[in-house]
């Protein structure tokens, strides 16, 4: 079977498509993290053991370096989809870049406010400018600059490409974050932050924190198609389809001076 | 009941797991319902323009 990829290309094309992704994802998030959430909590030992040993607060590896992951995956997708909009100059790439840079500033940012609360009790410190915390934190400031730069200029298409060339740039910490605690030899690291190894982890940590990175994966797909939907709603406002996709979805008014769950209802019923 | 009070105190780590996993659901959960209002939003907002286009009103003049 041959597929015309380039169809969904288009905003026009993917809006629905989206539509039915966000669910899909959405609910396969919940169950993962709630499973994730139960066996880091009830199946897994007290202490972290081997050469660190530490107490209950290892429990916040569960969120940590899975927000972790997903601050740096998020980048590389945001770039990507920057690099892609500036080579073919499809407005659909753009539009997916900026549906994903909120979600990873807010992955980014929970990895260091985790961090700062594991790092108090195992450290002494909320924060030390190690190069893996201040890399990290170069990395919420990039996406928060690619937001910045996007909302701060006028033509959308500029903003598109201004932002993308920033995102581009940007892609010079993952490495440094990468290697700020890989680096070939442990004495060259002067770095507070614990190196990574998956390798002599126990099984049923390491099943909790791959189990929740697998669903904060699937929360990212989610919000993004999301608001990739908004965003294309507000690009392609003057356009016949998306007239007609907001009389059908959007007809009925909010009731007048009602609950504000009742417009929540009523908006969510018309979406399904 | 002891069980539960064991489990919340997280072996006297309450405040940091705690800490970090409540801002982690916070904002997680924060997003869905901002991302929900600003949907309703922008579909108010353009279905109010297009009225007003349908009645030969530039969206400007009103």
């Amino acid at each position: 079977m041959k597929i015309n990829w380039f169809k969904y290309a288009s905003p026009t094309a993917f809006y629905p498509v989206a539509g039915r992704l966000v669910p899909v994802f959405g609910v396969a998030a919940l169950a993962l993290v709630l499973f994730a959430l139960y066996w880091g909590f009830f199946e897994t030992p007290e202490r972290l053991g081997g050469t660190n040993p530490q107490k209950e607060y290892y429990r916040i590896i569960f969120i940590h370096v899975p927000a972790a992951w997903m601050s740096m995956w998020l980048y590389l997708v945001l770039a990507a989809w920057s690099a892609v909009g500036l080579v073919f100059n499809t407005r659909l790439s753009f539009m997916m870049a900026n549906a994903v840079a909120p979600t990873g500033a807010v992955f980014t940012f929970l990895a260091l406010w985790t961090g700062a609360f594991w790092g108090r009790p195992s450290w002494g410190t909320y924060w030390d400018w190690d190069p893996r915390l201040t890399s990290e934190l170069i990395l919420f400031f990039l996406y928060v600059g690619f937001m910045a730069l996007h909302s701060a200029i006028d033509d959308s298409r500029r903003a598109d490409r201004a932002a993308a060339l920033l995102a581009i740039v940007g892609l010079v910490m993952l490495p440094i974050i990468y290697w700020s605690i890989n680096c070939p030899d442990p004495n060259n690291c002067a770095a507070l932050h614990q190196r990574s190894s998956l390798t002599d982890i126990e099984s049923n940590i390491l099943t909790a924190m791959l189990v929740m990175t697998l669903g904060f994966w699937l929360y990212s797909f989610a919000a993004a198609f999301a608001r990739l939907r908004n965003i294309i709603l507000l690009r392609e406002q003057d356009s016949a389809w998306v007239r007609k996709v907001v009389d059908a979805e959007g007809a009925a008014p909010p009731p007048a001076g009602g609950l504000p769950t009742q417009g929540r209802e009523a908006g969510r019923g018309v979406s399904a | 009941m002891q069980g539960l009070i064991d489990f919340l105190s997280q072996g006297g780590y309450a405040f940091y797991v705690w800490s970090a996993f409540g801002m982690t659901f916070a904002l997680l959960i924060a997003e869905v319902v901002t991302l929900r209002r600003s949907r309703r939003t922008i579909l108010q907002r353009v279905g109010r323009l297009a009225r007003l286009r349908t009645q030969n009103v530039p969206p400007g003049e009103h």
